[in-house]
């Protein structure tokens, strides 16, 4: 993958049509990839996700395998109610969303904190890095503090190498202390996006 | 009772409290996820379950968290019972559900019509709002709203037949005395988990590392 420096990656003219038409962002380093082999190491076998750009990748490993039962879901917060679900019924579920989504997941997550029930979530960001897109700030910019708002454990990643270590570990403290644990993943890692391509 | 029957929209005599208790009679190892409020009041108000789960948060849920139940757990039945306002706040799940189509899930929203707890406010079903369109239309291959105690005994057999079912019975808004379950979420988490998992799965021990000879 190309890791694009923030600084010289190329925007594109607004009103281009390929501003829109491109918008899913190819995701070409091996960190998807490692951060599935964390997930199977993790044991997980219910993966539920709002499709993000950023998420493809893993999205596509999960679904090729399976032992993993992927769920395409409405809105985020159907995933939050789902791996509580999963975990009273001895499974280990993932929820993958985009930052826009933690917003829709708020008031949901009180059930598996109170319950002191695993849930762990990748969440790929927008609003935060090189945004383009004036309307994901607010979001971007409150993901942390919403969770964190709510008793959610908040792991933020910018680096490359760093985010399948750092799913590995979230992993292993939602799974083992019974907590809702977000690992944040960068703008900044995910790469920035070639709108003009 | 009389009061409580002037804001009753819906035809229908029904008393939810028996429907329910006639549900659950047929349980046999069935895992139960209830809706917020009255529905959970009525779940454990006719006998509590180690294989009950009791919700008390996250309004329009319930359905969610039975499908994650049921695919975790495909050989077991996986009855959820919520009301209409908690099912109308989570009308998605009926599109990811009919997606998935667990075949051990059923749907059932005893539907009163009413926010009872909240001060007896209507909800849209008792304006016109369908559940069972809805949940039809998303792709469940069961889905039947029942409004007299006629159409009971076939609700029941669709509710225990091949999934996902959806069944919404219409029910009157008077509500029943309540017995509240238990509110420790830890304990109603480690208790169904020791049910249906077993302690050595639910509460693992950690045994000593071997010692190299």
């Amino acid at each position: 993958m190309t890791i694009r420096d923030s600084e010289s990656y190329d925007r594109p003219p607004l009103g281009h049509a390929s501003y829109w038409t491109t918008i899913v962002a190819e995701v070409t380093s091996g960190w998807p990839d490692d951060v599935y082999a964390e997930l199977e190491a993790a044991g997980i076998r219910q993966v539920s996700y709002v499709p993000d750009a950023g998420h493809s990748r893993l999205i596509q490993r999960c679904q090729a395998n399976p032992a993993m039962r992927t769920v395409s879901l409405t809105t985020e917060e159907e995933g939050v109610a789902m791996g509580l679900g999963a975990w009273l019924g001895g499974d280990r579920h993932v929820l993958l969303m985009q930052s826009s989504g933690v917003g829709n997941t708020i008031n949901m997550l009180a059930a598996p904190i109170e319950m002191r029930v695993p849930l762990l979530m990748l969440v790929t960001m927008r609003g935060e890095w090189a945004e383009f897109n004036p309307w994901q700030l607010p979001m971007g910019q409150g993901t942390r503090a919403a969770l964190e708002s709510v008793g959610t454990l908040v792991y933020p990643v910018d680096q490359p190498a760093e985010i399948a270590p750092t799913v590995g570990a979230a992993a292993h403290m939602a799974f083992n202390t019974g907590r809702a644990v977000a690992v944040l993943i960068g703008q900044r890692a995910i790469g920035a996006k070639n709108w003009n391509k | 009772m009389a009061s409580v029957n002037t804001l009753h929209t819906s035809a229908s005599p029904m008393l939810r409290r028996g429907l329910v208790e006639a549900i659950l009679a047929r349980r046999g190892d069935a895992l139960v996820v209830t809706g917020l409020g009255t529905t959970c009041y009525d779940v454990f108000s006719v006998g509590d379950n180690p294989l009950n789960f009791y919700n008390w948060a996250g309004m329009g849920g319930a359905a969610m968290v039975a499908c994650g139940l049921a695919l975790a757990q495909p050989a077991r039945r996986v009855l959820c019972i919520t009301g209409d306002g908690e099912m109308l706040m989570g009308l998605g799940s009926l599109a990811t559900i009919a997606c998935e189509k667990p075949a051990n899930l059923s749907i059932v929203v005893m539907d009163n019509e009413h926010y009872v707890e909240t001060g007896m406010q209507g909800t849209h079903t008792g304006r016109g709002v369908d559940l069972a369109g809805i949940a039809r239309a998303a792709g469940f291959p069961v889905a039947t709203c029942i409004a007299e105690a006629d159409a009971f005994p076939a609700a029941l057999e669709a509710i225990y037949g091949p999934g996902p079912v959806f069944v919404n019975i219409k029910v009157s808004p008077a509500q029943p005395p309540m017995t509240l379950p238990m509110r420790d979420g830890p304990y109603i988490r480690s208790r169904f988990r020791d049910a249906l998992l077993g302690p050595a799965v639910a509460h693992p021990v950690m045994l000593p590392a071997s010692k190299p000879q």
